[in-house]
């Protein structure tokens, strides 16, 4: 980005209007991901100077144990209900959950999910990380998740979307394709960066079920008619455009047991609707720089 | 600009939790609870019972529905008083309609302040879980060890006095601990707590004083959380639990019995337009074939799985 200036730089404008059709696989309309976090929060990490990590002092016994219901109960709710209809994850991941609860990455992996880098912990921020702590960061995750999936991450969504101007940069020197930071289109686009080749994949924070029940403060019955509102709409505008909809999930939230059952027809939905293309973020950003040479819209 | 070099040092990323409570488990892979009945799904009422002094404090925190005007904040302290004197009661006269014994986590100054209140509990077999002192007892690292260890003491003791019976369960105010919270409260002799929401059947935690066992009392599943935070209709709540009350007992085909939490307060839920929708609720769940309502102690005596 362009560090100071009003406008970051980050792309070219394109306006909706009259971009080159993109075509998705098998002729479907709009391209569905699934993006899983799985996070792990630490009781009582250190201070960031920007950031608190928890609303209470430590320990902050609700925000903790809600999370960490995620590892011990609703990421398996939520992954059986993704599996039994057809949806892979493409997994937005705090890499020390490798360490911490191996069971929890290994489940994923076993389930063909793709992994991509939330940082090291969701209670270690970017904020104020110099260069070389930056790319200690982005080192870790590589390595990490590379031990313990045998899989090379390909993304990136910043650890509780914490920032530097350098965190795009960086990631596209080491050869990372995606970033699920930024959030002004319904297409993939090409970001400006220093060297590489980096695709911001659109992800969402209007649907992410953070959102819709601690923003939007829905119930699970309007946050289920939300996504197929959301789907229905980018599947029709799709058949002349080829869209992108992402559903952000944190299973601590879409995994309590009065959400999984209106989200489980969410998935039926769209399974059964036959314009959508389910596929993986980094599959998505394969198919759009086929077609696209990666630099366009 | 740079952080200091220990924001990247990680002396607890090991295998497991970061802290040494709990171990970590799988749901689905312990050893099936199995209810007494045949019971899919263990319901656990729980009031909370609660007296708001006109006096807030903000040390360590202002406990949530406490005083919000400058003083004297009457709409506040007489709105939590309708809950007490009306509410409580019409949530009580459901449950018993339908032959439920509950549980209800009291603040040790209802018992001194009402001890008719809590005789009216008492009698009818309900149970009594311990709920701090009033509502300005509220507990936070913040808090000096001392200090929230005479309150774990005032609290119990003085519930024992009023009740007869020593409270086995406690439940902090906003589920708000400090970091000594489960050894001081296994050091008094409680049996279980209900603060923590990681699981969705008792869990054992280790302390320097011994074990103690959290029940967890769900607080995305509250009335609190969907009615006054959330801003959704009774009738909206009523239908999450149903969905929550469905999920659950299909789970328990395959997996042992499951919990369904209802957290309830009396100045939420016992409102005019709200009640009869909630005695609705139950009445569906009196429906069910497989459901079992349960104090948090019947809970504890049937929902501890073997260790693996």
């Amino acid at each position: 980005m362009q560090e100071g200036q009003s406008d970051p730089g980050l792309y070219d404008f394109a306006p909706w209007r009259g971009r080159p059709k993109i075509v998705w696989p098998q002729g479907k309309t709009v391209a569905v991901w699934v993006a899983p976090n799985l996070e792990f929060y630490e009781l009582d990490p250190p201070a960031n100077p920007l950031r608190k990590s928890w609303a209470k002092p430590h320990p902050d016994v609700v925000g903790y144990s809600h999370r960490d219901h995620a590892n011990r109960v609703s990421h398996w709710r939520m992954a059986d209900v993704m599996t039994r209809h057809g949806f892979p994850g493409s997994v937005s991941l705090s890499v020390a959950l490798c360490d911490h609860i191996p069971e929890v990455v290994e489940d994923a992996r076993q389930r063909g999910w793709e992994f991509f880098s939330h940082g090291i912990y969701n209670t270690r921020y970017s904020y104020g990380m110099d260069e070389a702590q930056e790319r200690a960061i982005i080192e870790d995750s590589i390595r990490t998740v590379r031990a313990a999936t045998g899989q090379t991450i390909r993304g990136w969504l910043a650890p509780a979307l914490t920032h530097t101007p350098r965190t795009l940069d960086l990631i596209a020197e080491y050869g990372l394709d995606y970033t699920c930071d930024l959030y002004h289109d319904d297409q993939p686009t090409a970001v400006k960066v220093k060297s590489g080749t980096l695709t911001a994949i659109p992800y969402s924070l209007e649907v992410n079920d953070h959102y819709g029940f601690f923003v939007y403060n829905m119930s699970p019955r309007d946050y289920a008619d939300t996504l197929i509102r959301q789907f229905e709409r980018l599947a029709a505008e799709g058949e002349a455009s080829g869209t992108v909809m992402c559903i952000p999930l944190h299973s601590y939230l879409i995994g309590q047991p009065h959400r999984i059952g209106p989200f489980e027809e969410v998935l039926r939905h769209i399974a059964a609707d036959g314009r959508a293309w389910i596929a993986r973020a980094g599959e998505i950003v394969d198919a759009w720089r086929a077609q696209t040479t990666g630099a366009g819209a | 600009m740079s952080l200091d070099p220990s924001y990247l040092d990680y002396p607890r990323r090991r295998r497991g939790m970061d802290h040494d409570l709990y171990p970590w488990s799988n749901l689905f892979e312990r050893p099936p609870i199995a209810w007494p009945g045949g019971a899919a799904v263990a319901v656990w009422p729980v009031i909370s019972l609660e007296w708001f002094p006109i006096t807030p404090s903000d040390t360590p925190f202002r406990a949530p529905g406490h005083m919000q005007t400058a003083y004297p904040d009457y709409r506040h302290y007489t709105a939590r008083e309708y809950g007490t004197r009306v509410g409580l009661y019409r949530l009580l006269d459901a449950f018993e309609r339908i032959g439920a014994r509950i549980s209800v986590a009291c603040n040790s100054a209802i018992a001194e302040r009402y001890p008719e209140l809590v005789a009216d509990i008492v009698a009818k077999g309900h149970e009594i879980i311990a709920h701090s002192t009033d509502m300005n007892g509220t507990i936070a690292s913040t808090l000096p060890v001392e200090e929230e260890r005479a309150l774990i003491a005032t609290s119990l003791d003085t519930l024992e006095r009023v009740t007869g019976a020593r409270p086995r369960g406690w439940l902090s105010i906003a589920r708000s601990q400090s970091f000594a919270t489960p050894r001081l409260l296994a050091e008094a002799g409680v049996a279980y707590m209900c603060d923590w929401s990681h699981d969705e059947l008792p869990v054992r935690f280790q302390t320097d004083a011994g074990p103690i066992v959290n029940i967890p009392l769900n607080h995305e599943l509250s009335d609190r959380q969907i009615l006054t935070i959330q801003q959704q209709s009774v009738d909206s709540y009523a239908q999450q639990m149903q969905d929550a009350y469905r999920w659950l007992e299909h789970e328990a085909n395959s997996y042992g019995g499951r919990m369904l939490p209802l957290h309830l307060t009396p100045y939420i839920m016992g409102l005019p337009y709200r009640i009869d929708a909630f005695e609705t609720l139950l009445a569906w769940i009196t429906q069910q074939d497989r459901y079992w309502i349960a104090t948090g102690t019947e809970i504890l005596r049937h929902g501890m799985s073997a260790p693996r």
